[in-house]
């Protein structure tokens, strides 16, 4: 069976489509690059999905946590610490075990206890605080003159945010958001280890990894596959970011411009 | 419901608490340990130990760590398994890596099978430790190899105009300034580290999570005198509120130490500091 035949059967797999049964007792290189791969597929779903939508979320509350009503600024400010002060980890069980009793009453929640929906809602809510919490950080670093320019041309309210304080807040925070972005990434292995089942053994990255780990009881083959495969998804993030950031700083002489620097936040 | 609460099991619930305290206090310090030397060894002059040190704290970051640890647990384990092996089997003629089979000799099994239950357990955990530590030391390190470079050059140059040699100017002129450059990099990392102990459950680890999971289950009359429905999503709810508590109380702590170290600093806090008290 030559590779293309293997990827054939199992380059979809994660998805469902191709060979049912997962190799039994071959384990050739090609058999884990591909399905390894392939799992990539969810990894990616739910990276692009949660901070697209967490995205918007983030900048609401941002403008909540800085807002001069109590009410807007306590539940932004809740929803930030409760997300960023609690393990990821422990907030997918919670989110599974609380999906599968309201499915109990409600049944509308039944798709909620698969991961395909449920992890994501617990991503979206987890990189919205995160990020939330980093827009803050740049809403509150704006430069004051900014602000008095926009009012000395007239600019007030919605055509104020849209033309100057939002722009500037995503200049600002656009490299620390791309480690957030990173790290998401990172994050989305955990959600098969997490109480979310796997149907049909359709899972991500990791998941097949371990799963060669443990048929072949040899480490050293699966997970540097893997590593290679986020190292690569990283530097992927780390251009397409690197793209929006020179588009955001592209009015400021070259020395002045905020460069993009790995650092670290790493595990939720 | 108070004697719900005090059955064994929900006491060892209680004691898994005490492992993740355990964890964290173990880990902590070897980690600072690991990224100490790492740090160094990133900056030494000597190309091998700078490659090394260097290697050592990107890779950790280029790659899930979770993936790290379910990794390095095997690792290590199949590691100590083949030197054990190589010294106590030296004329066993076989290949350890028959097909998808890993063989070692009886006597070098980790731990001997015939060894007692604790044994087998605190084996877990110091795997366990050592993977956290090993992890979270490339983080540390990175911290404490920008604090370095953060002290004032013009520092160290005074130190050399005084004759130093350059370990007399890294031990009394660089370490003991770095620290107040690396706490709040560290802080940081203490709360990651925090929020990291949950996988230890992924490391076959009996932590809160395993209870959580265990107790929370629903049981039914014929095997338990207190049965439930599935309650998991209490135990769970409870294990995030412990979280939340802790973090909060690290925040207030932390920030009580970054007043008390930026006290009469040349940086930008301790001005505030000292304007504030004029």
């Amino acid at each position: 069976m030559s590779c293309w035949d293997i990827i054939a059967d199992y380059g979809l797999r994660s998805i469902g489509i191709g060979e049912r049964l997962l190799p039994r007792n071959e384990f050739t290189l090609c058999h884990q690059f591909t399905l390894i791969g392939s799992g990539m597929i969810w990894n990616i779903y739910f990276g692009v999905l949660a901070l697209l939508s967490g995205f918007f979320f983030a900048t609401f509350l941002a403008l909540g946590k800085m807002s001069t009503n109590p009410i807007f600024r306590r539940s932004a400010e809740w929803t930030i610490f409760i997300f960023r002060g609690s393990p990821l980890f422990i907030q997918f069980f919670f989110a599974y075990f609380l999906f599968l009793s309201l499915k109990q009453s409600f049944p509308v929640f039944g798709p909620f206890t698969s991961a395909w929906i449920g992890a994501l809602v617990v991503l979206f809510l987890n990189t919205s605080a995160y990020t939330g919490e980093i827009f803050y950080g740049a809403l509150q670093s704006i430069p004051k003159s900014d602000i008095e320019a926009a009012d000395a041309y007239g600019l007030t309210g919605w055509k104020r945010f849209r033309r100057i304080t939002w722009p500037t807040m995503l200049r600002l925070a656009w490299p620390a958001y791309t480690n957030e972005a990173i790290f998401l990434f990172h994050a989305t292995t955990l959600v098969f280890f997490s109480g979310f089942p796997t149907t049909r053994q359709r899972g991500d990255a990791l998941y097949y990894a371990n799963y060669f780990a443990d048929k072949t009881f040899n480490p050293f083959v699966p997970y540097p596959i893997l590593a290679g495969y986020f190292i690569v998804l990283t530097l992927i993030v780390i251009g397409l970011y690197g793209l929006v950031n020179k588009r955001l700083n592209r009015h400021l002489p070259t020395s002045d411009r905020g460069k993009i620097t790995l650092r670290m936040n790493i595990i939720r | 419901m108070l004697c719900y609460l005090t059955t064994p099991k929900h006491m060892g619930f209680y004691w898994s608490f005490l492992t993740v305290l355990l964890l964290l206090g173990i880990t902590a310090p070897c980690a600072l340990g690991f990224g100490f030397v790492g740090a160094t060894a990133a900056r030494s002059k000597i190309l091998l130990f700078s490659l090394f040190g260097r290697a050592y704290i990107s890779i950790v970051r280029g790659v899930p760590d979770i993936a790290f640890f379910m990794f390095f647990v095997i690792a290590l384990d199949q590691f100590l398994e083949w030197s054990r092996h190589k010294i106590f089997c030296p004329d066993w003629s076989e290949p350890i890596r028959q097909g998808n089979d890993f063989v070692v000799c009886q006597a070098a099994k980790l731990p001997l099978s015939s060894a007692p239950q604790w044994i087998h357990e605190t084996y877990g955990f110091a795997l366990a430790v050592f993977t956290f530590a090993i992890v979270f030391g490339a983080f540390s390190a990175n911290v404490l190899f920008g604090a370095m470079r953060a002290v004032p050059y013009a520092q160290q140059e005074t130190a050399y105009a005084y004759g130093m040699t350059s370990s007399q100017v890294f031990w009394r002129i660089t370490v003991p300034q770095m620290w107040v450059y690396a706490l709040p990099g560290l802080g940081n990392l203490w709360m990651v580290l925090i929020k990291a102990t949950p996988l230890l459950f992924l490391l076959g680890v009996e932590d809160i999570v395993y209870w959580a999971r265990e107790l929370g289950g629903s049981k039914t009359a014929r095997f338990t005198d207190y049965p439930h429905p599935d309650w998991r999503m209490w135990y769970f709810l409870a294990l995030l509120v412990f979280y939340l508590m802790f973090t909060k109380v690290s925040e207030v702590v932390l920030d009580r130490l970054m007043k008390r170290l930026t006290h009469g600093q040349a940086t930008a806090a301790g001005e505030a500091q000292r304007r504030a008290e004029v």
